[in-house]
């Protein structure tokens, strides 16, 4: 609407200035109830949490609220147990995103390719991410990892690899092995949407110029499922990063600190140990490391709208 | 290639798609595993569930489920599902008129808007979990289902946003203009156009909100105990103290997951979509 427009009202003519900022307000009016839910619920809370952060207060300890100045985020630089978190959900993170996308991106081009019965391997195929994440998690770990009575034990006993504790023995690898289980369908969705929006007709005429399939893959497939590629890596890395079902049912964070991630941690500090200033200057950390990932996944969103509002 | 017919009417075996159908099956097997390894061992009796080796041919059983149902499983999928409903009623309350003013008639810097809507959604938990758990132990809203469900809107709230923007966006403007002319009220606009037009997106919104309130577990473990508690609360019961359940695990597993599988099922279609928030259709 133009704002210059005059609007002859009730009482005769308004300014044109009133008229544009009322008709602001009416076109802003549907947003208002869910801004202000989303800044009572997260923006100040966010801000009471940066407060917090430069306080020394256990809920355990009455009366221990008192004023601790970077204390807090001192400790965070020498803390061992944060460095090991971060660096856990590094790789954590790192491993399940680049393993899935890798077998989403593979899973994806065979759904793409003419295979019997495409319907039913996607529709089975989804299953893994639509499974609650603590029911899976129990799942892998009584009844297809536990060493005595699991299946996995018993059918590798022949080969001599019977009786392991993979939890046990291998914690992260158990965790990123699960997450990966999950992911890898999401990744297969995503991928395989870009795949789709492939004209076959293409690649028809790169096979007739004399391309093989794997030029075809790297010179025209590739470019074209990029943006996908890295939009279900960037959404994904934003999801994995916050792991915690798994781990909490999988390892407990253990053995000692080996598969304890920054969710985690944090909830061992908030949680267990009460320690609101401590727990809120890991919140601030971990935001600000968020915050980057975020960033460059919501530029991959907003350039793939970008790109379908040209069509 | 598909089985052809090629000159002179000689049937052509189709090697190449049997080959990648059955490494296909083989990928799609490996993966549904678990999942099918969960309902089997839903179906035997203990004893079979845990024997070694294991138990591949066993008649069914559905005594396992009849154990969870009349056992204390019910009131945590009861909590479950007000959690779930309520918190997706009051996405789409809340989202549809934002999402409605982020595209048909679009405020001023909508962009900024839109940013900032989705940037909540990936606030880690941590930003905000100190401050919202100490206000609900204050109001004594800890282990309050009703609670729970107005931390789940504002999980869903960004993502319900973008979701319905992306279907508004696609009612041809024409439509809001003809109703503007016979003088509908944002509130007529709202029943008689966007709602029926998006009534698939509207689906697809809800199904989203569902997947990631049923299955949510953090905020359900620390803000909830015992009255409030949620499905997945039900089985951390299992991790230990209850000894070697498998058959009854599996049956909880299962009933716990179903919701979220057949709808994720049933829409399938609208999981890419809901899943990117509208980007990729």
């Amino acid at each position: 609407m133009n704002s210059s427009i005059l609007r002859v009202g009730n009482g005769g003519v308004q300014s044109a200035a009133s008229v544009a900022r009322r008709e602001a307000w009416l076109r802003r009016l549907p947003l208002v109830p869910a801004f202000v839910y989303v800044v009572l619920v997260t923006q100040i809370p966010f801000a009471l949490t940066i407060y917090y952060s430069f306080f020394s207060w256990n809920l355990l300890k009455p009366g221990s609220f008192k004023f601790a100045g970077a204390d807090n985020y001192a400790r965070l630089l020498t803390d061992e147990s944060i460095r090991t978190a971060v660096l856990n959900t590094v790789v954590l993170t790192l491993c399940v995103i680049g393993i899935s996308v890798v077998l989403g991106l593979s899973v994806a081009s065979l759904l793409n390719s003419e295979v019997f019965g495409r319907g039913l391997m996607r529709t089975l195929m989804i299953a893994p991410f639509l499974i609650m994440p603590t029911a899976g998690a129990l799942i892998w770990k009584d009844t297809l990892l536990n060493p005595l009575f699991g299946l996995l034990p018993n059918l590798l006993g022949p080969f001599g690899l019977g009786r392991v504790d993979w939890v046990n023995r291998f914690p992260m690898a158990t965790v990123v092995a699960v997450e990966v289980w999950r992911w890898t369908p999401f990744m297969m969705l995503i991928i395989l949407a870009g795949l789709q929006s492939q004209n076959p007709e293409v690649l028809e005429a790169a096979r007739v110029d004399g391309a093989n399939a794997f030029q075809a893959f790297r010179r025209i497939t590739l470019p074209l499922v990029r943006p996908f590629l890295e939009l279900g890596a960037l959404l994904g890395s934003l999801f994995v990063v916050q792991t915690f079902d798994s781990i909490y049912m999988l390892t407990y964070g253990g053995p000692g600190e080996d598969t304890t991630n920054v969710p985690f941690l944090l909830y061992l500090v908030a949680f267990q140990g009460f320690n609101i200033g401590q727990a809120s200057a890991i919140g601030v950390v971990a935001v600000i490391l968020t915050t980057i990932v975020a960033t460059f996944a919501l530029r991959t969103l907003f350039s793939i709208f970008h790109v379908e509002a040209r069509h | 290639m598909s089985a052809k017919v090629v000159a002179g009417g000689r049937f052509q075996f189709p090697t190449k798609k049997v080959a990648w159908s059955i490494v296909g099956w083989l990928v799609v097997f490996i993966f549904f595993f678990p999942v099918l390894w969960m309902w089997l061992e839903s179906l035997k009796t203990e004893p079979q569930a845990a024997s070694s080796p294991p138990t591949i041919l066993f008649l069914p059983t559905l005594e396992e489920f009849q154990t969870v149902l009349s056992g204390d499983f019910p009131p945590f999928f009861i909590n479950s599902a007000i959690a779930c409903i309520g918190s997706t009623i009051l996405v789409l309350v809340l989202g549809l008129p934002a999402a409605y003013a982020l595209a048909i008639r679009p405020v001023k810097r909508t962009q900024d808007v839109l940013f900032f809507f989705i940037s909540t959604r990936f606030l880690p938990f941590a930003a905000s979990l100190v401050p919202l758990y100490l206000l609900a132990r204050d109001l004594q809203l800890l282990d309050n289902i009703f609670a729970l469900g107005l931390i789940y809107t504002t999980i869903n709230l960004p993502l319900g946003v973008w979701l319905l923007r992306s279907f508004l966006l696609e009612i041809p403007p024409e439509l809001f203009e003809a109703a503007r002319v016979d003088g509908a009220s944002f509130a007529t606009e709202l029943r008689r156009i966007v709602v029926p037009l998006i009534a698939p997106g509207i689906a697809a919104t809800s199904l989203i909100c569902l997947i990631f309130s049923w299955n949510e577990f953090f905020y359900a473990v620390n803000f909830t105990s015992s009255t409030a508690a949620t499905t997945p609360i039900f089985l951390v019961g299992f991790i230990s103290g209850r000894g070697l359940f498998y058959a009854k695990l599996a049956a909880a597993a299962t009933l716990a997951s179903l919701p979220v599988l057949l709808a994720g099922w049933i829409a399938q279609k609208q999981l890419i979509r809901g899943l990117t928030m509208g980007a990729v259709k």
